[in-house]
């Protein structure tokens, strides 16, 4: 019989914490499949932020640094600046990256900091127990929504590639699905994509992931999927948002444009 | 010079590769300073969009092994307090400038001296301490500068340089040595070159054991930087039997206060701490063996004065003046808070 995969070689064979069905693995996967065919792992620093893929840096042979609560955009440009021919990622959640996090996020993307940030959404805080996320749904019940989200008491799903591409500073903005085959496809390409942008040294790029909590939902993984499906996809479009060709058509190139 | 360039630049001397910051008076004249040198000398200067992010900033390059600092004053600093709990927690040596001016909240612009606990007492939450740097002078502040890199790296942990607003302001002479190139050990850092270990910058252990073997070796390089970076200046000290105390700015006030009160006879002396994290504990329990009182004079409600007592241990009696919300004591002031508290131990 012929082998078609195998593990990437930059993940390592040890066992992943996260609860079963939960879509972080397969992110995790995504993106080393990326690094490695991208040839990078000789010369990447992941920095991983707080939440369930705070002991992310378990799972990669890579060096990581550990950023504080929402903080992940500031340590990796400190990464980035000073070494610049590294390629830096942060994998950051809806908690961390859009609430918390937002003074950091949106000035890294204006600054087009040449970075890749993965952006998990799965709508809720997992590991503090499913708390609302800035990303949860209207009506969406959490622990602390018990009656569902009302957007009268505590506002509306935020979007955050559509508020990040109303910025000229990014390159690349994308939003996928780890919903079935083909979404998952799609994300591996975007994701390799995005990382791709910054080995080109053409700017800031970010994939928001769309994901599933089955623990925090109160569903078995396969109905987390379908939920997703259907009430996640109409709240959050997919696609391509911003391309590094698309925004170098129409706006001044990364540090040009000064009058000197 | 002014305090605040004399700083950038003998940062600079010392091989400082990227600058973080953001704009607060009065400290600005540093980050402008490095806008304008750090790129052109091979460095990196940027401005972030707050404190938080420039400490979190600091924490990235200083993880990936550059020589790193940010400046900031008070409100600036209390930005800063979670990033320098991950710094200290993570080991990632830098320097920090805090240009102390009138709090609480907005405060003033005055230079003060009411950051001294923030300082000292603990780096952010948890376990963790700053080593604290306190010049008096423009020259002192340049030579603190350099060492404050060094001892970042020795220690790997964050250095802090506290200065007060005229510090930053006013202008001396000062002398730099050339610019050195320092051997320096990277084998921890994150540099991402894949020849080796994966390495980690981090601060979480999980496991409670773990977490206190982490915190006991923390405490053990802090006994390590008491015993061996502690540094004072004794100034009439000899045959003092009052020993003024006080630093930075306030120490040059009373400097002036002890020389006039020597002109009135009084056997004053001044024990100016330069460490105030490790503070020269010991060197204040030998004074209290010789002098009949200590007389602390801060721009502070009373915060250096704890730890002087802490020192003392009541061997003598610890008296206390300060000025606050930006003011200056005058000599005069400090010279008619020495003839009391003679008047006093004499009684």
């Amino acid at each position: 019989m012929k082998q078609v995969t195998d593990r990437p070689k930059v993940l390592l064979d040890v066992p992943m914490h996260y609860c079963p069905g939960c879509t972080h693995g397969v992110a995790h996967r995504l993106v080393a499949e990326a690094i490695d065919e991208l040839g990078i792992r000789g010369r990447t620093i992941g920095v991983a932020s707080v939440g369930c893929s705070v002991f992310m840096y378990n799972y990669f042979d890579l060096d990581f640094q550990q950023a504080a609560h929402g903080r992940a955009p500031a340590v990796a440009t400190g990464i980035k600046r000073v070494l610049p021919d590294r390629i830096v990622f942060t994998y950051q959640g809806d908690g961390d990256l859009a609430a918390i996090g937002t003074a950091e996020i949106v000035h890294a993307a204006n600054r087009g900091e040449n970075i890749t940030v993965i952006f998990i959404n799965n709508a809720v805080y997992g590991m503090t127990g499913g708390q609302m996320a800035p990303t949860t749904l209207l009506g969406m019940r959490t622990t602390t929504t018990p009656y569902g989200r009302d957007a009268r008491q505590a506002g509306y799903p935020i979007r955050i590639v559509e508020l990040l591409n109303a910025l000229q500073g990014p390159a690349y903005l994308a939003r996928v699905a780890l919903a079935g085959p083909a979404n998952i496809h799609r994300a591996k390409k975007a994701i390799r994509r995005a990382i791709q942008t910054q080995v080109e040294g053409r700017g800031f790029s970010l994939v928001e992931v769309l994901s599933t909590c089955p623990v925090t939902w109160g569903m078995p993984p396969v109905e987390a999927v379908r939920w997703l499906e259907e009430h996640m996809l109409p709240e959050f479009p997919l696609g391509e948002f911003r391309t590094p060709e698309a925004r170098e058509a129409v706006l001044v190139p990364l540090g040009g444009g000064g009058k000197g | 010079m002014k305090g605040n360039e004399a700083i950038a630049e003998a940062a600079l001397r010392a091989g400082v590769q990227a600058y973080f910051g953001y704009p607060i008076t009065p400290q600005s004249e540093l980050p402008e300073y490095m806008a304008r040198e750090l790129p052109g000398r091979g460095g990196v200067f940027l401005q972030a969009e707050s404190e938080v992010a420039a400490i979190n900033m600091v924490y990235g390059a200083g993880g990936a092994g550059a020589r790193v600092m940010t400046s900031t004053s008070s409100p600036g600093v209390s930005l800063m307090q979670e990033g320098l709990s991950y710094l200290v927690g993570a080991e990632v040596p830098c320097v920090i400038v805090n240009m102390v001016r009138g709090g609480p909240g907005l405060g003033n612009i005055g230079p003060a001296q009411s950051d001294y606990f923030q300082a000292t007492r603990s780096a952010g939450h948890g376990d963790g301490r700053l080593i604290v740097l306190a010049p008096s002078t423009i020259q002192e502040a340049a030579d603190l500068t350099i060492l404050a890199f060094d001892l970042a790296e020795r220690y790997r942990n964050p250095v802090m340089i506290l200065g007060d607003g005229i510090l930053g302001q006013m202008m001396e002479p000062v002398s730099f040595p050339p610019p050195q190139r320092r051997e320096r050990d990277l084998s921890w850092a994150t540099t991402g070159a894949g020849d080796g270990p994966r390495r980690l910058i981090n601060s979480i252990y999980l496991d409670p054991d773990e977490l206190e073997q982490h915190n006991l070796r923390l405490l053990e390089k802090y006994r390590r930087a008491q015993q061996e970076e502690v540094r004072w200046e004794a100034y009439r000290m000899e045959d003092a039997a009052l020993a003024v105390a006080a630093y930075g700015l306030a120490a040059r006030v009373a400097r002036s206060a002890v020389d006039r009160a020597r002109a009135k006879g009084l056997a004053a002396g001044l024990l100016r701490p330069v460490t105030l994290f490790p503070f020269p504990t010991a060197a204040f329990r030998q004074a209290a063996e010789r002098v009949r009182a200590f007389l602390v004079v801060e721009m502070s409600a009373g915060q250096m004065v704890e730890d002087v007592r802490l020192a003392v241990e009541g061997r003598v009696p610890v008296f206390f003046y300060g000025r606050l919300g930006g003011v200056v004591p005058t000599p005069p002031e400090v010279l008619r808070q020495i003839e009391q508290v003679a008047g006093e131990v004499a009684r």
